[in-house]
């Protein structure tokens, strides 16, 4: 049984299509993907990403217990900014990615996919034993609603007084402040999954739907609408980002998926994962041994979708993980694993499209980037 | 929309076979096709003067989140392709029924075809 939403009426309301997603019943689109995609490149859109994990962690010991149970080194984190992370197994494996917030030195707030939420809260209250920390997992009681395009600050701007105006337009990327929004208290923090400039906003699930009717309306002179799930999916994937499930796997690991730089090996103390991901490391694991994800620029007009065959000279030398059309830049556009040997920028490639070959060259990730 | 437009003739794979003049047919897909398909970015159609047979895959579409093969639903030579659909695959979405049509062929059997209202039942569509 899938779980809706506090906005699942609203969706309803709406017209959009549902598709199962991380087992939730989530908005594929509105009216059409390409017009929801196009309109969060050019002005805004409006996105319930409610489906996404919000795990508090408290107490004198939280930075510490971060630091053991992701990759990263999280109690070096500023007040006020958030960092992407991983949570592997001792295998090196990964769980989830995640982008985890801090608040203070004993606060902070950790936000898994959606499929990984209830997996991850509970690894992290296993791994809490021996440390001062409570870890809560308010993924059921919590809203994520996201506003994102070029036009998503000004948009913010109109349900904000203008004594918090500062707090909004003074974000740095991957930064947050608390904010009210339409008179609702909301975590604003300037992070996204669709390479344009946005805002995530993180409320009770109680005031969701005043929220988004509120965001609708500031929105309609700004060109935004409702947005679903299919074009996130096209917007991140243009903007190069992972997909947990597709890039990201208990069978990939960091250093094959390219987050190599996420993974604190020489942080103070031990963490899940160390031994296995040093030693894969030491292997080149993602540099000079295995396969690693890259970018692939399709030549024709057919795109490669996720489990297509990558060759080499008709040999099958990798996996593509995602793939279509790119709708902003008119080309097909995907991310592969594939052997070391032939990851370089400019190899000429080739995907089995179903029984047939077409030429991919391996490009630059991001495949969009837009322009500051 | 309506979902099946009633009077034309529908294969089980969604494509829909309009009669035109003498045994010259035109065919498209459904409405209930492109619901599914998402917002079609591609179309791979057969040549003309091809010969395309009832059941047999001849050409592809694409979508942004997928892609699926094109059947036609009858037999004989393709004799005019919709290039304005090539060039604009929107107006598959926007008009499947109309100006998204795909092409035409000079039939010489059918495959099975059921009319637009067994096509409705069994696609939950509306006439």
């Amino acid at each position: 049984m899938s779980k809706h939403t506090a906005l699942y009426g609203t969706h309803e309301a709406l017209g959009a299509s549902f598709t199962d997603f991380g087992g939730w019943q989530m908005p594929l689109k509105y009216t059409s993907e390409l017009a929801e995609h196009h309109a969060v490149r050019q002005a805004a859109g409006l996105f319930d990403l409610s489906h996404m994990g919000e795990v508090w962690v408290t107490g004198p010991d939280a930075g510490a217990f971060l630091d053991y149970a992701l990759v990263g080194k999280l109690s070096a984190v500023v007040d006020g900014k958030a960092k992407y992370s991983l949570i592997c197994n001792p295998d090196g494996g990964i769980i989830d990615d995640l982008i985890t917030y801090r608040f203070g030195a004993e606060k902070y707030l950790v936000v898994p996919n959606a499929g990984n939420a209830p997996t991850v809260a509970a690894e992290l209250a296993k791994r809490a034993e021996g440390f001062d920390v409570v870890v809560e997992d308010a993924s059921d009681a919590t809203s994520l609603i996201a506003v994102q395009g070029p036009n998503a600050e000004a948009i913010l701007l109109k349900l904000t007084g203008d004594s918090q105006h500062e707090l909004v337009t003074g974000l740095k990327y991957y930064a947050f402040n608390e904010v009210t929004v339409a008179g609702h208290d909301v975590i604003v923090a300037r992070t996204g999954y669709t390479g344009e400039d946005g805002f995530e906003l993180f409320l009770p699930n109680e005031e969701a739907a005043a929220l988004w009717a509120s965001i609708t309306e500031a929105g309609a002179g700004l060109g935004l609408i409702p947005c679903g799930l299919a074009c996130r999916d096209s917007l991140r994937l243009e903007a190069g980002m992972p997909l947990y499930g597709n890039e990201l796997s208990l069978e990939g690991n960091p250093f094959a998926a390219g987050f190599g730089q996420v993974v604190a090996l020489s942080k103070e103390g031990d963490f899940v994962g160390k031994e296995a991901l040093a030693a894969l490391k030491a292997s080149g694991a993602g540099s000079t041994s295995g396969r690693r994800l890259v970018g692939l620029k399709g030549l024709g007009r057919r795109a490669a979708r996720g489990h297509y065959p990558v060759l080499k000279d008709g040999a099958v030398i990798g996996e593509v993980t995602s793939g279509q059309p790119s709708p902003t830049l008119g080309y097909p556009v995907a991310l592969a694993y594939v052997d070391v040997e032939h990851s370089a920028i400019g190899t000429a490639l080739e995907a089995d499209l179903r029984g047939k070959a077409e030429p991919f060259e391996v490009v630059a990730l991001p495949f969009y980037k837009r322009a500051k | 929309m309506a979902k099946v437009v009633a009077g034309l003739q529908y294969s089980e794979e969604h494509e829909w076979v309009a009669r035109e003049d003498g045994n010259v047919v035109s065919v498209g897909i459904s409405a209930v096709a492109t619901d599914a398909l998402g917002d079609i970015v591609y179309v791979d159609l057969p040549e003309v003067g091809s010969t395309v047979t009832a059941g047999e895959t001849c050409g592809e579409v694409e979508s942004t989140k997928s892609v699926s093969d094109l059947y036609s639903p009858v037999t004989g030579e393709v004799t005019e392709l919709n290039t304005t659909a090539v060039d604009d695959p929107a107006v598959i979405n926007s008009d499947p029924y109309g100006s998204g049509w795909l092409f035409k062929v000079a039939a010489v059997s059918d495959g099975p075809l059921l009319s637009a209202e067994e096509y409705a039942a069994k696609n939950g569509g509306e006439l």
